[in-house]
């Protein structure tokens, strides 16, 4: 009897009630830490040097288009006033521009990240869903209903405001303007295309529309987007996928075209360009800039010095506090040795 | 609060009057014209907070009031009203989670609550009702009822007893539920209250409910046909309380007089007053400067928002109209909600969730004290009890230890060691080494062996058996009732004249110790004590004859006048006062001469750590008794002041006696309590050792316990050093207290921050000792400039010793003590401990109060915070379980404020890049998971499992503890350190990856990265170094915290990679969809975060290798620690004489 108190009473001897659970208790020792510190440095090290000689063979090739200096090409094309306007912007390239050649278009001082635009937005209508399309959400305001109350799709401000400049590139051949052909498919991520943004199933997808307006900014229907492939239009065109993708921040790129194809499958050989603009989209107003970015490439994405000095900054640093570790650690006479 | 609700109930009109009179069996009394029956409470008890209808109001409005909560639900309205960048659920999920949880956990406590109190209400009782018995529910007896209860039963409300099935009048209870004190009290019948209680006719006038267990006053008026009414004094034996038990008796009846939340349990049943931690303090600090810090994050956003906004074509740019609604927005309501709205999108930055991980370690980490089997007792076959939980951390911040001696530091198991008759010591060896085991050791000089006069001898040793108010144990009798099965004990061993052995093993209760080692010393010398029967005490004397002494009066004891005494009549007819007490209180009441032959030995038994008592008597003659008798009845009757006039009356009896021995019983130390003591004063506690005993006794006890050492050199102020001068005490006092400042502090070395006591002989080493007169003297001088003055004097002097002993203390004065050394500048930790009822004040008073589940009843350790069986466990307590908690709480405080603070840091500084428009970084998920499930765990687990030092190290290296010491990991200097920490990740984060983004396309196959992407590789990164931070912290590596760390970053991963792969139906905006597995496919986006999470720890790491050569070798595993030779074992076997005597002469003056 008393010997069952006493078991009832007692507390439990296990390890985990008397905290003596087995525990590993790592000790940060000279002996860990200096050849640790030299491993991770040299790692770095090497990663930094493949970054930044890796970001350096990238090619890069930026213009700006905005035309508000005088003597730009596009000049004419920035006042608001014109309509339908295009310039051309030239240049040469004095050796092969590696391929596949990617071809970006950069907007400043532009904010995609503002918080109330970047809610303007029916994801619901975008995934097809026909109800949406008579009543968009009421985040989309005010580009929700126009002024006939009739229901914009897409609605709201990010799909209201798709970048609307078209670009051509043709090469100069013997004074003759050759083509260059873009590719535009496969510049939005898959799972954009083919999952997130759906069409309603309703063939033909005009008839999908039917009761609603276009978004006031612009010039042709949703369903018109692409004329020259019609599985490219919709919420499945490509452009209108990148566009609703919002940069993280107010000076940001975004892909417009690659160009993969024919004699420019190796890149842009040496050469004249004409780059062929249709002027359309405002930013003078709010002080922004465009430019268009030809680049290529590589494992690491497109050309940023970053990541390459930081790697090389920080791998240096790590073996040079291994040494003065080692150093402090002579001294000391590796009192963990002993 | 109890007892203000119950004031209301009961209206002004019966508080104004101060007894309330009550009708016996209410039958309208003669005297009385009009019976009108007064109103009283139902005797239901109510402990519950709730009722099902107003649980959920009131116990929103209960949580609510908390300030933490209270700020969310603002935070979580502000969001649901006003147009905010997150959604209402981001905060209002956790909130709800938090509130749900809690509402559960005390509406199961109140579910608990109820059910206690309907077994209560609902228990059937018996009620006497015109004579019928009828079974009633408990909650329905109303004052005035006659209920009758039988053995074993509780009693249903508090009862004044009338009727007894016991033939003496007399019943037994047991208050074990009340006070804790097990052993058996009697209560006795109002005398000459009829055996029919139906025909009683009676009224009772009482005071009014008041919470003292212990007293009561009343009167009871009988009225008998054609008679006087007679009047009976009612008294607390008289009285029975509620939730005792009855024992040893049949049944008795009683009538109620208080009744449900009236009576003196529910009057008791208080929650105690919460205690806060020091942690808590310096959270409530930290809070502060966050809430700062989001004010002025807000602030600073607004501001800019409407400075950029001003720029042309910033304010609505063509692509982001606004909406007519914001167009017709006032300016400045506009600039308000801006900034409620970057007040929610950074709120995050003080966490919900923090609370209840505090909260949650606190209540869990408790039950490793619970669990500990080093604090369990094989005696008493307990462990360790832990009342709150909220003061872990407390333990191992503690400077000041306030003890109690008695029970405390010694065992208070008390061992009758030797006696004085006439002044002859007379010391006991075991028995037959002469005739009777009873020989005189050492006498007068040049007396030797010698004994005193056979007559003095048997006078002394029944002057001991009688005078006490021990009960004599009835061992339960097989199929007999109880009460004939002691008679028959008792006669059996009468007559039979067998052999004491038996009798040793007789069990004695009594509530003091002492008494209980004073009869069974007397027991060996051939008095023996059989029992107190219907008012007769009867003792077996050397020749194995009955002695029947008939027990008069017993004038209690009670320390103010620390004696007690019998008036006993002896079968010749003599009446004898005999009286036990403090030699102080026994001295001046006896003849001169007599004590100066007794005064040696009892101060030499004093010294010797012995307890001292001295036995005087004294023959009353008839006409004295007579005048006692009276004078006591008197007393006993009043209904005012009735303590004073009793403590009169007992004053004036106890004059004139004849000095016939002292007694010395030995309390011996507690295990381990040298080793205890020394190990806290090498953890930089001072030790206060606070006790009513005497100077002397005292002071051996803090040489035993090595509190003073040999070194010390001890500062007296006690009446004795105030009366040597000769001049009056109040100069003396100014004088000798300005000699001791000058001598400890002014002339002591300055001594240095965390090391209050050097080891090296250069320092002095001090004690002080003062005693509760002087002490009043310091607190309440009569000139009240002086007493300020006095008052710091004796605080500095005080803390420049090593050791204080203050003696002859009340329990108020205990507790006066700590709250001076609490309320002193730097506002000390202070830690009582104590066993007694008189302890409980100062456990109370003081931050930290510890009970030891001693011999005194169960009191302390009801009323204290923590609870140990023993002295010895207080060492762990403090130095390990103390250090520990502190340690993890510390950690555990400062981590979630670093890690919140990096969490939102970037959030802001995302705001200077996208307009100030409280663009969140992070999706909502991220936000509300955050807190809730990627970093909780891991330093929860660290919290409840680290042991940055093992403890046996911390046990042996007691000095560690100070490193600790003034609340070191949570003050300004480790905050800023962890904000900065805070900072420096949060930049690092945000612009590493803002550098990145400079050229967005970061995938091979040239796509760009969004907005979502910038902040799942920011959180990514986050989650990781903040995780990796802690396991950079982390010491003491168990599976579980293996498990959590690993676990919660492979919940990251399963998360975001769930969260992202699946179109939520419920959700607005598929943010997230495919992010984090785009993320991974970029190599780049890997090498960043890498980058970042290695140059976030660098910090971190190159400080705990570059720390580590100059701390303290403190994580050597104990095994290496003993090989430094075997230190030299200060015995504590050592006899306790020697030391006594050489350390004498360390004394000053």
């Amino acid at each position: 009897m008393k010997e069952q108190q006493e078991t009832a009473n007692r507390p439990d001897n296990t390890a985990f009630t008397q905290q003596r659970l087995p525990a590993w208790q790592p000790m940060l020792s000279a002996g860990i830490v200096i050849p640790g510190f030299v491993i991770i440095g040299l790692a770095f090290i090497g990663i930094g040097i493949a970054l930044f000689v890796t970001s350096q063979n990238i090619q890069v090739l930026e213009r700006d288009y905005t035309g508000v200096e005088n003597n730009s090409p596009c000049f004419k094309c920035s006042d608001p006033s014109t309509k339908n306007c295009v310039c051309k912007l030239d240049f040469s390239l004095d050796k092969l521009f590696e391929g596949p050649v990617f071809f970006y278009y950069g907007l400043s001082n532009y904010f995609q990240n503002y918080r109330k635009y970047g809610v303007s937005r029916d994801d619901r209508q975008l995934s097809g869903r026909l109800d949406n399309f008579q009543s968009p959400d009421e985040g989309c305001v005010p580009y929700q209903y126009d002024a006939n109350n009739k229901p914009i799709v897409p609605c709201g401000s990010v799909a209201n405001s798709l970048f609307n400049d078209t670009f051509k590139l043709y090469q100069i051949v013997n004074g003759a303007r050759k083509l260059v052909p873009f590719d535009g498919k496969g510049i939005a991520w898959w799972t954009d295309h083919n999952v997130k943004y759906r069409n309603p199933s309703i063939t033909p997808l005009k008839n999908a529309f039917n009761g609603t307006v276009k978004p006031t900014f612009w010039s042709k229907p949703a369903y018109e987007l692409d004329p020259s492939d019609p599985a490219n239009n919709g919420f499945v065109n490509q452009d209108f996928l990148v566009w609703m993708r919002r940069a993280a921040l107010p000076d940001f790129r975004k892909l417009y075209r690659r160009i993969t194809e024919g004699d420019y499958k190796n890149g842009l050989p040496a050469g004249n360009y004409s780059l062929e603009i249709a002027y359309n989209y405002p930013v003078l107003d709010f002080d922004g800039r465009k430019k268009v970015v030809f680049s290529n490439v590589s494992w690491m994405g497109g050309k940023n010095q970053f990541l390459g000095i930081a790697y090389l900054v920080i791998g240096s640093l790590c073996v040079v506090m291994s040494i003065v570790m080692l150093i402090v650690y002579a001294k000391f006479k590796f009192p963990d040795e002993e | 609060m109890l007892r203000r609700r119950l004031n209301r109930l009961l209206g002004g009109d019966e508080r104004r009057v101060d007894s309330r009179t009550i009708y016996v069996g209410h039958r309208p009394c003669p005297a009385t014209e009009a019976f009108i029956p007064p109103k009283f409470c139902d005797n239901r008890i109510v402990s519950s907070k709730y009722t099902v209808w107003n649980f959920l109001p009131k116990n929103l409005f209960e949580q609510f009031r908390r300030i933490a909560n209270f700020y969310f639900l603002i935070i979580f309205l502000v969001q649901v009203i006003v147009d905010t960048p997150t959604s209402p659920v981001t905060s209002g999920l956790p909130l709800f989670f938090v509130i749900t949880v809690t509402a559960i956990k005390q509406g199961y406590e109140d579910w608990l609550r109820h059910k206690a109190d309907n077994e209560v209400n609902k228990y059937l009782v018996t009620v006497l009702e015109n004579g019928q018995k009828i079974r009633t529910e408990s909650e329905k007896i109303k004052v005035g009822d006659v209920v009758e209860v039988k053995e074993d039963e509780t009693f249903p409300c508090d009862l004044i007893l009338l009727q007894s099935s016991r033939d003496d009048d007399t019943c037994f209870v047991t208050t074990a539920s009340l006070d804790g004190e097990s052993n058996h009290k009697t209560h006795y019948t109002v005398p000459d209250t009829e055996k029919d209680l139906e025909s009683l006719n009676a009224t009772i006038e009482c005071e009014q409910p008041q919470p003292d267990l212990y007293k009561f006053v009343g009167r009871m008026h009988i009225y008998k046909k054609d008679q006087e009414p007679a009047v009976r004094s009612l008294g607390p034996e008289n009285l029975l309380l509620k939730g005792a038990t009855l024992k040893n008796t049949q049944k008795i009846c009683g009538v109620a007089v208080y009744t449900g939340m009236e009576t003196k349990m529910a009057l008791n049943y208080q929650g105690k007053s919460q205690k806060r931690s020091a942690v808590e303090k310096s959270i409530n600090a930290f809070l502060l400067v966050y809430l700062c810090i989001l004010v002025s994050k807000a602030l600073v956003c607004t501001t800019l928002k409407y400075v950029w906004q001003s720029e042309p074509g910033q304010d609505e740019p063509w692509y982001n109209q606004k909406t007519q609604r914001e167009k017709d927005t006032n300016l400045y309501l506009k600039m308000f909600t801006d900034f409620l709205s970057f007040m929610v999108l950074f709120n995050f930055i003080i966490p919900v969730s923090m609370y209840v991980t505090v909260e949650m370690q606190k209540f869990l980490g408790s039950f490793f004290i619970t669990w500990d089997k080093d604090f369990f007792d094989p005696e008493i076959q307990e462990g360790a009890l832990v009342n709150t939980s909220d003061l872990n951390e407390e333990l191992g911040q503690v400077e000041y230890v306030f003890t109690d001696k008695t029970g405390t530091l010694t065992q208070n198991n008390m061992e009758f060691i030797e006696c004085c008759i006439d002044g002859f010591q007379y010391k006991y060896r075991d028995a037959g080494s002469e005739l009777d085991g009873f020989c005189v050791t050492d006498g007068p000089v040049s007396k030797l062996q010698q004994k005193a006069g056979r007559e003095k001898e048997e006078l002394f040793l029944r002057a001991l058996c009688l005078c006490h108010t021990v009960q004599v144990k009835e061992s339960p009798g097989p199929g007999q009732g109880q009460a004939d099965g002691l008679m028959d004990q008792v006669d059996g061993l009468g007559l039979g004249g067998e052999v004491l052995r038996p009798e040793e093993q007789r069990g004695f209760i009594a509530s003091s110790p002492d008494e209980v080692a004073l009869v069974k010393g007397a027991m060996r010398y051939g008095f023996t004590f059989l029992g107190l029967e219907s008012k007769n005490m009867k003792i077996l004397n050397r020749n194995n004859d009955v002695e029947m002494y008939e027990l008069l009066h017993v004038l209690n004891f009670d320390p103010v006048r620390r004696r007690m005494s019998v008036i006993v009549r002896s079968k010749s007819g003599d009446t004898l006062l005999f009286c036990k007490g403090a030699d102080s209180s026994i001295f001046p009441r006896v003849r001169p001469e007599e004590v100066d032959r007794i005064r040696m030995h009892v101060e030499r038994n004093a010294t010797e750590g012995y307890r001292t008592l001295c036995v005087a008597y004294k023959q009353l003659s008839a006409e004295e008794y007579a005048q006692a008798d009276a004078g006591l009845r008197e007393a006993r009757l009043a209904l005012q002041d009735r303590e004073e006039k009793l403590m009169a009356v007992y004053n004036q009896v106890e004059t004139g006696m004849s000095l016939i021995g002292a007694t010395a019983v030995e309390d011996r130390l507690q295990e381990e309590a040298a080793e205890t003591m020394e190990a806290l004063q090498g953890a930089g506690m001072k030790v206060w050792v606070l006790t009513g005993d005497k100077m002397e006794t005292a002071k051996s006890t803090c040489y035993a316990c090595r509190l003073f050492q040999r070194n010390t050199e001890l500062l007296e102020l006690t009446v004795r050093t105030l009366e040597d001068g000769g001049r009056k005490r109040e100069e003396r006092l100014h004088e000798l207290l300005l000699d001791y400042h000058k001598k400890a502090v002014q002339d002591a070395p300055p001594v240095k921050a965390g090391v209050t006591r050097s080891w090296s002989t250069a320092n002095q080493d001090y004690g002080f000792i003062i005693d509760g007169a002087t002490l009043s003297m310091v607190l309440n001088s009569s000139h009240d400039s002086n007493s300020s003055r006095y008052k710091s004097l004796f605080l500095q002097i005080c803390q420049n010793c090593t050791a204080v002993l203050c003696c002859r203390m009340a329990p108020l004065q205990k507790a006066q003590i700590v709250k001076m050394v609490k309320n002193s500048k730097g506002g000390p930790i202070t830690l009582s401990i104590g066993d007694g009822a008189n302890d409980v004040s100062m456990i109370l008073e003081a931050h930290v109060g510890i009970g030891i589940k001693g011999k005194e009843g169960r009191q302390a350790v009801r009323n204290s915070d923590y609870a140990i069986p023993k002295l010895k466990h207080l060492k762990k307590l403090l130095l390990a379980h103390g250090h520990l908690y502190y340690v993890r709480i510390a950690h555990l405080v400062q981590y979630f404020f670093y890690k919140n603070l990096c969490f939102i840091l970037p959030q802001f500084l995302y705001q200077f890049f996208c307009g100030y428009s409280q663009q969140p970084l992070y999706d909502a998920a991220y936000l509300t998971m955050y807190n809730i499930c990627f970093t909780s765990m891991p330093i929860l687990a660290y919290s409840l499992l680290e042991q940055h030092i093992c403890i046996e190290v911390l046990l042996d290296n007691a000095t560690l503890y100070r490193e600790i010491a003034k609340n070191a990991m949570l003050r300004w200097r480790p905050f800023f350190y962890w904000t900065v920490l805070g900072v420096f990740h949060g930049l690092l984060f945000f612009f590493g990856v803002r550098y990145l983004f400079s050229n967005p396309a970061l995938q091979d196959n040239g796509q760009v990265f969004g907005n979502w992407s910038y902040g799942t590789i920011v959180f990514t990164v986050l989650v990781f170094t903040v995780t990796l931070k802690l396991a950079l912290d982390t010491r003491h590596w168990t599976w579980i915290n293996h498990f959590v760390i690993w676990g919660s970053l492979a919940f990251y991963v399963f998360f975001s990679f769930f969260w992202g792969g699946i179109i939520w139906p419920f959700l607005r905006q598929q943010r997230l969809y495919f992010v984090f597995a785009n993320m991974l496919s970029s190599v780049s986006a890997w090498l960043v975060i890498i980058l970042l999470i290695l140059l976030s720890l660098l910090p971190d790491i190159l400080l705990v290798v570059f720390r580590k050569p100059r701390g303290p070798n403190a994580r050597q595993k104990p095994v290496e620690s003993s090989m430094g030779g075997p230190q030299s074992p200060r015995s504590s076997a050592r006899p306790l004489l020697m030391r006594t005597f050489s350390d004498e002469s360390n004394t000053v003056i």
